[in-house]
């Protein structure tokens, strides 16, 4: 990828006016899907994604089933109106990539031995895509699991850090992303402290890797919160402020 | 869609108790360390009517990878730039669990991670890729079959491909009254780095690179790491296990120095070729 502008100016900003460990803005609305197990809408940023979750249900085709386990499945798809150009809407193989690290990402967090011969699907449709769409993708998937009432060890939360002109920023979007030096995407179980997702695209030094990786998890830390707070609204209501842990 | 079907080989519980045993004892099944290859092996100009082939063996698992140059259409937004395909097929002699059909997302996976190194790492200077800008570039398709499955296909399959652009020649083609023509010589390609991918499967607390496919028949989780002349270029976790960040560091850091060892390897191929 080559550079052709400053993506970061003078003062530090970027383009769209955040410092450089500054996530984007990041709303969750929990069972927005009136039909589904549960369900979560995102808006990270730019990003519009819906997740919903169906099950634990049975396995249909009924070969697929497992005598000790729940079948997770996943798919990642995006609207053909949530990008530039138009993209078909026919599975790309991106989209089934991203399926399956998504899928990866969240089976850890799952209890699946508690459903054994069900399966539960995940469905996240990216209505808008902004950069970072699996992150957001796989966050809001976690709350929809939860908010299904499925068995789980901890959320996964998600958030992406990367390099932009040569500097190590949280959070990357679409022109930071299209531009930039490098895009690391992680998924985070902040609790059980595991990675369950890491991807890189771009060439960063042993030390910026370290150091990217440090900061993307301290943005899957500030999306938890988030999480966390989106599901408390909806089980006990708009007053409750997540009270600080001890 | 997407769906949590085993398609790693299912290792009966007494040889799978066997492992673990062994690897408590820092030991694996084969006899290798923990950071140990299997042997590798490097073949290249295996197929003729290729520009560029290689046929790796890494133990028993094998790869070929040929390369076919033609030209085409620049990408949408890298007008001036060539166009490189990396497409990897498990062939159905490669195991008894491989069937002929479409790519299932393993296969779909394991194409898109070796190209992703060899993109990321920018090994080939597409810019010197254009014939004329904007309109006809290069378009060089790298295209793997896996003839035998024994694990870690995403290593062979990664040398295969960087073993068959180090070596492979490039024909150099001219434009005359709007068309393009063969001028009959070759070059080799403008390559500015060796990109190497290390791949190491956690079972249990322990990490071991390049995994047998009976060690991905119990592994619980994957990290496929790319390192470039200068550092990391790609990462991909896999499988549907986790990783604590202490344990990604001390994988990165294996990648680098193991990473080394395979770069020289593919170094000294070039050097001898060229």
């Amino acid at each position: 990828m080559t550079q052709t502008r400053n993506l970061i100016d003078a003062n530090g900003k970027r383009t769209d006016g955040r410092g450089i460990d500054e996530l984007r803005e990041v709303k969750i609305t929990v069972g927005s899907v009136k039909n589904a197990d549960g369900s979560a809408f995102i808006e990270f940023g730019k990003n519009k994604i819906l997740a919903a979750v169906y099950g634990p249900r049975e396995v249909h085709p009924k070969h697929m089933a497992q005598s000790d386990r729940c079948v997770l499945r996943c798919r990642y798809h995006m609207s053909p109106f949530s990008t530039d150009t138009r993209k078909n809407p026919a599975p790309s193989r991106r989209e089934v990539e991203i399926s399956k690290v998504m899928r990866e990402s969240l089976e850890p967090a799952l209890m699946l031995e508690d459903y054994p011969r069900a399966a539960i699907d995940v469905f996240v449709e990216v209505l808008q895509s902004d950069g970072g769409s699996r992150c957001a993708g796989i966050t809001a998937a976690a709350v929809a699991l939860a908010d299904a009432g499925i068995n789980m060890r901890d959320l996964v939360a998600a958030c992406a850090a990367g390099k932009v002109d040569e500097k190590i920023v949280l959070d990357i979007n679409d022109t930071e992303d299209k531009e930039g030096g490098a895009d690391m995407p992680v998924a985070y179980m902040p609790r059980l402290e595991q990675v369950t997702l890491l991807q890189l695209d771009g060439r960063l030094s042993p030390d910026q890797f370290n150091e990217c990786i440090d900061k993307a998890i301290r943005g899957c830390k500030m999306v938890y919160e988030i999480q966390k707070q989106a599901l408390m609204q909806k089980y006990f209501g708009n007053e409750t402020e997540l009270k600080e842990e001890v | 869609m997407s769906s949590s079907r085993r398609s790693t080989i299912i290792v009966e519980h007494l040889r799978r108790q066997q492992m673990w045993d062994s690897l408590a004892q820092g030991k694996r099944l084969d006899g290798r360390d923990f950071s140990e290859q299997r042997p590798l092996e490097i073949e290249i100009d295996v197929i003729k009517k290729a520009n560029g082939s290689a046929r790796v063996k890494l133990g028993d698992s094998e790869v070929i990878a040929g390369i076919k140059v033609a030209t085409g259409e620049p990408f949408e937004g890298l007008e001036n730039k060539g166009a490189l395909i990396v497409t990897a097929e498990v062939l159905p002699t490669a195991s008894p669990h491989a069937e002929p059909g479409p790519p299932d997302e393993e296969v779909v996976e394991l194409a898109r991670v070796v190209d992703r190194g060899v993109r990321e790492s920018e090994m080939i200077d597409l810019d010197q890729l254009a014939l004329v800008p904007g309109k006809i570039v290069y378009t060089i398709f790298v295209d793997c079959s896996v003839l035998n499955a024994d694990g870690n296909l995403f290593d062979a399959t990664s040398y295969a491909v960087v073993a068959s652009l180090l070596t492979a020649k490039l024909p150099i083609l001219e434009m005359k009254d709007d068309k393009v023509v063969d001028t009959g010589q070759t070059r080799p390609m403008p390559v500015t780095t060796v990109p190497v991918s290390i791949t190491a499967a956690r079972i249990g607390d322990h990490v071991l690179i390049d995994p047998t496919a009976e060690e991905e028949g119990c592994m619980d989780a994957r990290i496929t790491i790319t390192t470039a002349d200068d550092g990391f270029c790609a990462i991909q976790k896999g499988y549907t296990g986790a990783f604590t960040v202490d344990q990604l560091k001390k994988a990165a850091e294996t990648a680098r120095t193991k990473g080394e060892e395979v770069r020289a390897r593919l170094k000294e191929l070039a050097a001898k070729n060229g």
